[in-house]
């Protein structure tokens, strides 16, 4: 025999062994396929070695590495298969299912996202949609247009961060509520999630870039009833079944202006220390646009009314999961934000 | 604001209490945040009756007494005032106790007696100076009672946060006028008892005058819109009387001496500041209101040396200032002890001038606080009579010559038309033409019925009612915004939908977190420099300016983490980018932005120990560019999105910047993929960043202001993927193992397969990379497998094998690519 034949001999013999090995079904047939071709006395590997007598001495060290290789690589096919055949049909007992998952990574919104989602959707239900605009903004669309009065202590409140050259950051979502109105036509029902900037330090209970979520209504005959029963709805829905008040307050851009309270889920209304004794949670401020904002978008304020509400999703994600500080919120610790996932 | 319950009730004879009274005040004005309780300090006080009194045994002068402290068991008490009576009740602090002089009340004995708790005198209690022993109670409550409970001893402070548009509540006639037009009372001055009547100034429009000898000019009307004085001679100056000094501590305030205290007083009761000078000490005795001189220096009242500005208002003399008008008065010119004639300072100013002076001088004051909200112009004669009564009766002396009332030219009253039915449109509840004159008319506007309308003249102290709709709050507020009903009313649907980026942001924040990443809020704020948008007013200089990349603050956010120990990072944001524009507005971006380093995925037990696996479950730059494909997809459902591998870029460039690729969106670079350089520690993995934008965020001007620019909204057609029909016919592979040189791309081989194979070929997939032994030095072994199906038929090998020949053939004719030899 040649030592090309010789070769192609021991691939057909590694090829088939090797499908005969791997594809045994069971233990009986594994041993079949190991007597076949490992075995002592008739297995082919044992002719083949036989075989390599008939090969001239030359080409003997080829012949007998090809050999060699034919054979290991059976030998441990065979062992491997053996081994996952064993452990296929031992005992249920010896395997221990209570070892843990292989696991992904898990993903997760930020909490804050997850409050802004809940809200979206309640309103959504009310035939509300998303509007948004920029952050960086016009003094006329964050203050002149929203009925700010020049050089007035209204204006102390939204302590601004000023651009270098033109603009400012945008201390509030209502910039949005304008430019809103100025494009299209009533009825309006938009919600105005986004990021606002004021100059507070950075601290336990302030940051100085922190989102807010302003609802918007405006078409013919909307009135103080329907911001009323809205919001109300709203605080049902994302609080459950508590109580609400409604307190007079100030908005520039907003007359009547009013500050929602829902009831203190912690005590009930009786008073604790999370309502600091009130029994209540404020939660909103709202109010029926004022004439001169609609009038600053163009839109007769006699035929038209509406009313619009604004609020800290972060303050509601603090409360609703136990946040000690603000901080937490925004320092992006994974294991924070691994945390409060829903 | 801080308001005593009693004061208001020397206003208005109320009988709700001060929790009542905090409701009703929330309800309809102003939101009362927080009651507290004076005298605090007796607060562990209570009520007890003594049972039996008997003479102690070792004393002549000392009882001893059984008390009933409602505790359930009689205490043991020695007690050593005259008056002690069994059956009486008297205030007790039990064992604990501190009382307010700082003693702790122990037990212990007295001359062998017990002595459990200790029956208070009112001088124990710091509650007056009689020294007539204990003091005895005639109130009918059980004992055990607390003290302040039982008895009108602890006022109650109300503070309430008065909204800017409301400076009529800054004092106690405003929250006054309030309470009894929600609780329906009168409400009258509170009576003084000794007061003597001053002449009233005369009104005049001159600029100068003189009160007594003094003679007052006004330089310039646009600093002032009304000025009063007057002169009082003769005065003492010297401690107040305790109501005084009461009604000034149930605010906050403390006492100062007779004058000051009378000019304090009266700034809380009417709300108007006024300021009284030592007349002795001022220049040329004259009274100047002008600006103040560039640099020109003052030592204000807190002993800080102050420098002016021009567009500031000074009270001065002939030579110098002596008062930052409106906010401070200066320390020369202060009442101390050694002053006897006073001039006292009433005076409306320009509230814009008060507000820059008090923020260029970092300076705020009870009385800036009021000037910059609008005092009112007409209590101007009324606080100047009542201080100066004040000073007469407590400090004694006498007024010299008229007071003076100038530079006023009063402005006419406003008037406004109330219409019943907007209140009904508005307020969709229809309310009484009646009721809504009645309810506004409760709070000092005069009504007149105009045909079915209401003519509302708005009194001088609402300067932020000049219009119908604010008539209308003042009759939803009154009416109680908690009376309108809850009712969901029928509506009509929207012109808008979504904003496109808000459905794009959620369709690419789903992605993400699917993926296994976090979303981040991090601050926008960045180190930054040439080239970044600069705030004029940073919170602090190392966070002075807007990023222009997401990642710059999410690798800080990466830092914070390591810093921690946590080298698992995989964060995600979405949010604005801003690059700085020549007088514009900055150009703003919508981004998203992720994150990767450390694992790809939790630890498990059978995962192989060895460095090799180590190095292979690490977040590497194919995991960075999947991240960036299927973003860009999320993003740009409709779009091709391709990757470029960086180094077709000018090299320098891109390997400082590491980046890896940019990404194609319908051939437009809009974002990439790199490996971000952070401060990180040794053991840290290394990170991949990658970054996209997702539209500019339009900050042009709509329209002009008072202008609509309607459009209709608009929204990009999604595109629709078509039904293909599923294979049934088999299909054939082959695998192609690859020597590719390295100066060519494995794209580069992949678009030859693609062209030669023809629309036979459904699938070509990598499936190794090989670089070493066996490969020759310049190259690296790639292998494809490549699919190939007809949509009807089996292929026949021979086809198959043609197109093996031909893809063989372009590879090497056009690449150098040949087929690696086993
Ligand atoms: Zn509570």
């Amino acid at each position: 025999m040649n030592l090309q034949d010789y070769i192609a001999q021991a691939d057909a013999l590694e090829r088939d062994g090797s499908a005969a090995l791997q594809g045994a079904a069971d233990a009986d047939a594994l041993e079949a396929a190991r007597i076949a071709f490992l075995g002592d006395r008739q297995g082919q590997v044992k002719t083949l070695q036989e075989a390599l007598r008939a090969i001239s001495k030359d080409d003997k060290p080829a012949a007998g590495k090809r050999f060699n290789e034919a054979r290991t690589r059976l030998e441990s096919l065979h062992a491997e298969r053996k081994t996952s055949l064993d452990r296929a049909t031992a005992p249920a007992a010896a395997e221990d299912r209570s070892l843990p998952a292989r696991r992904q990574w898990r993903g997760a919104k930020h909490p804050v996202t997850l409050v802004i989602e809940e809200i979206e959707g309640i309103f959504r239900e009310l035939g509300f949609t998303v509007a948004q605009g920029p952050q960086a903004e016009t003094e006329w669309y964050n203050f002149g247009a929203l009925n700010f009065p020049p050089n007035h202590p209204a204006l102390d409140a939204h302590d601004t961060m000023y651009l270098e050259g033109e603009g400012l950051l945008r201390t509030h979502t209502s910039p949005v509520q304008m430019r809103t109105l100025q494009k299209y036509v009533p009825p309006i029902r938009v919600l105005i999630p986004g990021l606002v900037h004021r100059r507070d330090p950075f601290d336990a209970s302030h940051a100085p870039s922190f989102e807010q979520i302003e609802g918007l209504c405006v078409d013919e005959g909307i009135s103080f009833v329907d911001l009323k029963a809205t919001l109300n709805r709203f605080a049902e829905r994302l609080f459950g079944a508590s109580r609400t008040r409604f307190r007079p307050s100030f908005f520039p851009f907003t007359e009547p202006s009013a500050e929602m309270d829902v009831q203190c889920g912690v005590c009930g209304g009786s008073g604790c220390a999370t309502c600091k004794g009130t029994g209540w949670i404020e939660i909103l401020g709202a109010g029926m646009v004022h004439p001169k904002v609609l009038e600053a978008a163009g839109i007769d304020s006699e035929r038209y009314s509406g009313w619009a509400f604004g609020m800290g999703p972060a303050r509601i994600a603090v409360s609703r999961y136990g946040i000690p500080d603000i901080r937490i919120l925004y320092d992006s610790d994974v294991r924070f934000l691994e945390q409060i996932a829903e | 604001m801080n308001v005593s319950y009693e004061w208001l009730r020397a206003f208005v004879p109320f009988d709700e209490s001060a929790v009542r009274l905090r409701e009703l005040i929330t309800a309809h004005t102003a939101t009362v945040d927080e009651l507290v309780a004076l005298r605090e300090d007796l607060a562990s006080i209570v009520i007890a009756r003594v049972v039996e009194e008997a003479a102690h045994p070792n004393s002549d002068h000392l009882h001893v007494t059984k008390v009933d402290a409602g505790t359930g068991t009689l205490l043991d008490v020695v007690c050593g005032a005259p008056n002690v009576t069994a059956g009486k009740l008297y205030p007790f602090a039990m064992t604990g106790t501190v009382l307010p002089g700082g003693l702790k009340i122990q037990k212990r004995k007295i001359r062998g007696a017990i002595s459990d708790g200790m029956l208070c005198s009112a001088r124990e209690l710091a509650l007056g100076e009689e020294q007539d022993g204990i003091m005895e109670l005639s109130v009918d409550v059980a004992p055990g009672t607390p003290f302040l409970s039982a008895l009108p001893i602890g006022d109650v402070r109300l503070v309430i946060d008065v909204g800017a548009n409301r400076p009529d509540l800054l004092s106690h006639l405003g929250v006054a006028r309030e309470v009894a037009a929600i609780t329906k009372k009168p409400f009258a001055l509170p009576a003084i008892d000794g007061l003597n009547a001053v002449v009233p100034p005369a009104v005049t429009d001159e600029k100068t005058a003189k009160a007594g000898s003094v003679e007052v000019r006004v330089e310039d009307t646009d600093l002032v819109r009304r000025f009063m004085g007057v002169v009082i001679r003769g005065a003492t100056i010297g401690p107040s009387p305790a109501w005084l000094v009461s009604r000034l501590e149930s605010i906050g305030s403390r006492s100062i001496n007779n004058v000051v205290d009378a000019s304090n007083y009266v700034l809380h009761e009417l709300g108007q500041p006024t300021h009284a000078f030592d007349l002795a000490k001022l220049e040329g005795s004259r009274v100047v209101v002008r600006r103040a001189r560039a640099g020109e220096r003052i030592t204000t009242l807190d002993g800080t040396e102050r420098t002016l500005r021009d567009n500031m208002i000074v009270i001065a003399d002939a030579v110098r200032p002596q008062a930052v008008a409106g906010v401070m008065g200066g320390r020369d010119s202060e009442v101390t002890e050694f002053t006897t004639d006073i001039f006292l300072e009433v005076a409306n100013f320009n509230p814009v001038r008060i507000r820059d002076a008090r923020r260029a001088l970092g300076l705020s004051s009870d009385a800036s606080y009021r000037y910059e909200r609008g005092v009112d112009l007409e209590i101007g004669p009324r606080a100047l009579e009542r201080v100066a009564q004040l000073i007469v009766l407590l400090a004694g002396g006498a007024i010299d010559g008229a007071p003076i009332d100038l530079a006023y030219d009063r402005p006419p009253a406003t008037t406004v038309t109330l219409r019943p039915r907007r209140v009904a449109t508005l307020l969709g509840e229809t309310l009484g033409t009646d009721e809504i004159a009645s309810f506004v008319a409760s709070i000092g506007f005069d009504v007149d019925r105009a045909n079915d309308d209401l003519r509302v003249t708005v009194p001088s102290w609402r300067g932020d009612v000049t219009s119908e709709v604010d008539l209308i709050e003042e009759v939803a507020r009154l009416h109680g915004y908690d009376s309108f009903p809850v009712e969901i009313r029928p509506f009509r649907p929207g012109t808008t939908g979504d904003d496109p980026q808000w459905i794009t942001s959620k369709a690419v924040r789903e992605a993400l977190v699917g993926a296994g990443l976090l979303e981040a809020r991090p601050m926008p704020f960045v180190a930054g420099g040439e080239g970044f948008v600069h705030l004029s007013n940073p919170l602090s200089e190392n966070e002075a300016y807007l990023r222009r990349e997401i990642l710059d603050s999410l690798a800080r956010r990466a830092e914070y983490n390591l810093a921690r120990m946590q080298g698992n990072v995989r964060l995600f944001e979405i949010g604005s980018i801003w690059i700085p524009r020549d007088g514009a507005l900055p150009h703003e971006e919508l981004r998203v932005a992720a994150l990767v380093m450390g694992r790809r995925q939790p630890p498990h037990f059978t995962d192989p120990k060895s460095p090799d696996f180590e190095a292979w479950i690490a977040y590497d730059q194919w995991d960075a560019k999947a991240l960036a494909q299927s973003t860009a997809e999320a993003a740009y459902p409709a779009a091709r999105v391709t990757l470029r591998a960086a180094e077709s870029k000018s090299e320098s460039e891109s390997a400082s910047e590491g980046t890896l690729w940019d990404v194609l969106v319908d051939d437009v670079v809009t974002g990439s993929v790199r490996r971000v350089a952070l401060d990180a520690p040794v053991w840290a993995a290394t990170a991949y960043g990658v970054e996209l934008s997702l539209g500019v965020l339009d900050s042009s001007q709509v329209a002009p202001p008072g202008e609509p620019a309607h459009r209709p909204f608009e929204r990009p057609v999604p595109s629709v993927s078509r039904f293909v029909a599923v294979p049934s016919t088999p299909a054939s592979e082959f695998d192609l193992a690859l020597l590719v040189p390295d100066g060519v791309r494995g794209e580069q081989v992949e678009e030859v397969v693609r062209r030669v194979s023809g629309k036979l070929l459904e699938r070509v997939e990598l499936f190794d990379r090989y670089v070493g032994q066996g490969v020759e030095p310049g190259h690296r072994s790639l292998a494809w497998r490549l699919t190939f199906r007809h949509a009807e038929r089996t292929l026949r090998d021979r086809e198959i094998e043609a197109r093996r020949t031909d893809i063989l053939k372009a590879l090497a004719d056009e690449l150098n690519v040949r087929q690696r030899s086993n």
